[in-house]
């Protein structure tokens, strides 16, 4: 066990994996990077440094660099997967799901259950998401939701760097399409991360802190900052359960409805615009089976309906902050 | 021509298979037998073939929405795919993919895909796996002219070139995409001179005659086996029926469609081989009669066989498994 960020926990998972499974092979922009150039190849490794030191570990074979062509990168991966590999495909940002999501949605999804259930596609598309990096519009988004809405497809979101390398190796090692969402706010957290490989399953929530007045789901960058909130309310002696669900594909209803049950209030915090978003989508879950345990309206903590603002003063009020969840936390409280 | 008696019979029965499978899936169409849509493969048969011939189960295709002809021509069994066209519980696919979806991953065709354009980087994927792998083995990526002009399918060339990949495509010209002409939709003169534009080789051949398609798919071979990288063919067809059964094809004259049919590539196989004294009118014939007898008993059981059923089928494999 040692100290490491949420990036080093993503390389550590990555290069692991790699040395154990020979059928693994990553692709994407840049994932090595210089190729072609007149100085080093290898050295980029990725833009925010995911890939560092794995071409140079593993070669050109295995860590392949792609023109940029997104359809034709998650197209590549699904046709490997489907004939054997284990491919990691890289989207740079998860905002450019636009130019490639019918290889998303129409085909890695589709495959199992057009075929029959005699189709394997066994990949993961990595791809860094999240607002707070003035971005502006075409990098800064979440976009979880259009994932989690497709069957086939199962979703990780990482709050942590122990649950970015236990979740990044259960999505490598899984036998369905994963897509796994890195948070860009988080790649420099720390944490305390073991050396060995080890998994965490998909579906099992984290109850990132326990409580007994007020429930708290959040999300990837969201949990950190419902964790703030909630060592701030114990301070007035308001004691708070975080659940963080790590999948929003599947998702653990059961950890959800069983807090609630247990604190009969709910606080949503998910870094999206609010319509079809997964804190509609809990919000929907305890209306429909946790309705009797509730003894306040559920509130919901999402991104305004608009797109990402460049400007700071936009930006840092678009994303759910501490002052917006505690406001919700306390309307919550007194209802 | 180096083909043996044996081979110029199997390249005959595959193609009288498409011929007399997909007349029989236009007619169980029209009578209601067919839930949804069909786009059968009749004129290009020589193409599918030609393309399949010397294939092995361990080469992939990625297919069209036009996928019936590909999936014969690679060796997938008819009865499980007119089952499953029927939209019964065994056929091929379970009954979930249909006409347009069907897959047999046994026999190395990885799925007729109804988004155009949307299988040749699939077959990119899969010939990586063949390089990474080093099995001499090939991937094929079935387009249309109208997938031709699809962004994916120009990603795909040139993710195929970069990598150097086994990949040959396989661009079926038949003149029409869905209802509109090639000449109208193709901007460039020439869709192979496009093609090569992406850096690989690219051959016009005559898509209605199985020998240029066989002989040129074996240069194709050659290269991609020999680790050349990727190759491609412009096929050219004759789309006999509508984009779909049922399209009463205004936008084509009656002496168009009768100068595709004169192109016909089942006689003039038959012509070839008699003429040449390679096979007799008896070894066709019995192929014919065979071929008949097989997929009336396909419809026959198909038929006859039970539809999924919702409370067992409707959840089910839509992952490997959901914690």
């Amino acid at each position: 066990m040692s100290k490491k960020t949420y990036l080093q926990a993503i390389n550590e998972a990555i290069k692991q994996e790699m040395r154990r499974d020979p059928n693994i092979i990553v692709l994407g922009e840049d994932v090595a990077g210089g190729q072609g150039g007149s100085g080093e190849v290898g050295g980029v490794g990725s833009v925010f440094g995911q890939m560092q030191g794995v071409y140079k570990e593993f070669g050109p074979e295995r860590v392949i660099d792609t023109p940029i062509s997104e359809s034709a990168i998650v197209g590549a991966a699904a046709g490997a997967a489907l004939t054997g590999l284990r491919p990691i495909a890289e989207l740079m940002f998860v905002d450019f799901v636009g130019v490639c999501f019918d290889q998303i949605y129409n085909q890695i999804a589709k495959f199992r259950y057009m075929f029959g259930g005699k189709a394997k596609t066994p990949m993961v598309l990595r791809t860094a998401a999240g607002a707070g990096f003035r971005g502006a519009a075409q990098h800064s988004q979440t976009l979880h939701p259009l994932f989690t809405m497709v069957p086939g497809l199962k979703v990780a979101m990482p709050s942590n760097p122990y649950d970015a390398k236990g979740l990044l190796i259960q999505a490598i090692r899984d036998d369905d399409p994963v897509i796994f969402i890195e948070s860009k706010f988080l790649f420099g957290m720390e944490g305390e991360v073991p050396d060995e490989a080890y998994r965490i399953p998909f579906g099992e929530a984290h109850i990132a802190r326990e409580g007994t007045d007020l429930t708290f789901v959040a999300f990837g960058a969201m949990v950190p900052r419902a964790l703030a909130v909630a060592a701030e309310l114990a301070k007035e002696n308001v004691s708070v359960e975080v659940v963080d669900p790590r999948t929003t594909s599947p998702l653990d209803e059961e950890a959800i409805l069983d807090s609630v049950g247990k604190t009969g209030r709910l606080v949503v915090i998910d870094e999206s615009p609010p319509r079809c978003s997964l804190a509609a989508d809990i919000a929907g879950l305890v209306a429909d089976r946790g309705f009797r345990s509730l003894r306040a309206p559920v509130k919901q903590v999402t991104c305004p309906h608009t797109p990402v603002p460049f400007a700071p003063a936009l930006e840092d009020e678009y994303m759910p902050n501490p002052r917006r969840i505690m406001e919700a936390a306390r309307a919550v409280l007194a209802a | 021509m180096q083909l043996s008696r044996d081979d110029l019979k199997r390249a005959y029965r595959r193609m009288v298979t498409i011929r007399i499978f997909e007349e029989r899936v236009t007619k169980e169409f029209a009578a209601g037998n067919i839930p949804g849509f069909a786009h059968v493969y009749l004129g290009q048969e020589a193409s599918g073939v030609g393309v399949c011939f010397d294939l092995t189960d361990e080469d992939h295709i990625g297919s069209t929405h036009r996928g019936h002809g590909h999936c014969i021509a690679k060796g997938v069994d008819v009865r499980g795919m007119m089952h499953e066209i029927m939209g019964k519980r065994d056929g091929l696919c379970g009954g979930k993919g249909g006409s347009m979806h069907i897959a047999d991953l046994s026999k190395g065709m990885l799925g007729a895909n109804a988004i155009v354009g949307g299988a040749p980087p699939i077959a990119v994927g899969a010939a990586l796996t063949h390089k990474y792998r080093k099995s001499g083995r090939v991937a094929v990526a079935f387009t249309g002219d109208g997938a031709s002009n699809q962004g994916t399918v120009f990603e795909a060339l040139n993710m195929a070139v970069v990598l150097k990949v086994p990949c040959i495509f396989a661009f079926e010209n038949n003149g029409y995409g869905e209802h509109t002409a090639v000449s109208y939709a193709c901007g460039a003169p020439s869709m192979a001179e496009r093609v090569r534009g992406f850096g690989l080789p690219c051959e016009v051949v005559d898509g209605m005659d199985f020998f240029a398609v066989q002989a040129a798919m074996k240069r194709a071979l050659d290269h991609a086996r020999a680790g050349n990288g990727p190759y491609a063919l412009e096929l050219q067809c004759k789309r006999f029926l509508g984009h779909f059964i049922g399209d009463p094809q205004a936008y084509r004259t009656p002496e168009e469609l009768a100068e595709a049919r004169s192109h016909d590539p089942i006689p003039k196989f038959r012509r070839r081989v008699l003429e040449a004294g390679l096979l007799d009118e008896a070894d066709l014939d019995a192929i014919d009669r065979e071929v008949g007898d097989e997929v009336e008993s396909a419809v026959a059981s198909g038929m006859a066989a039970p539809s999924p059923d919702p409370a067992k089928d409707l959840t089910r494999d839509v992952y490997v498994k959901y914690a």
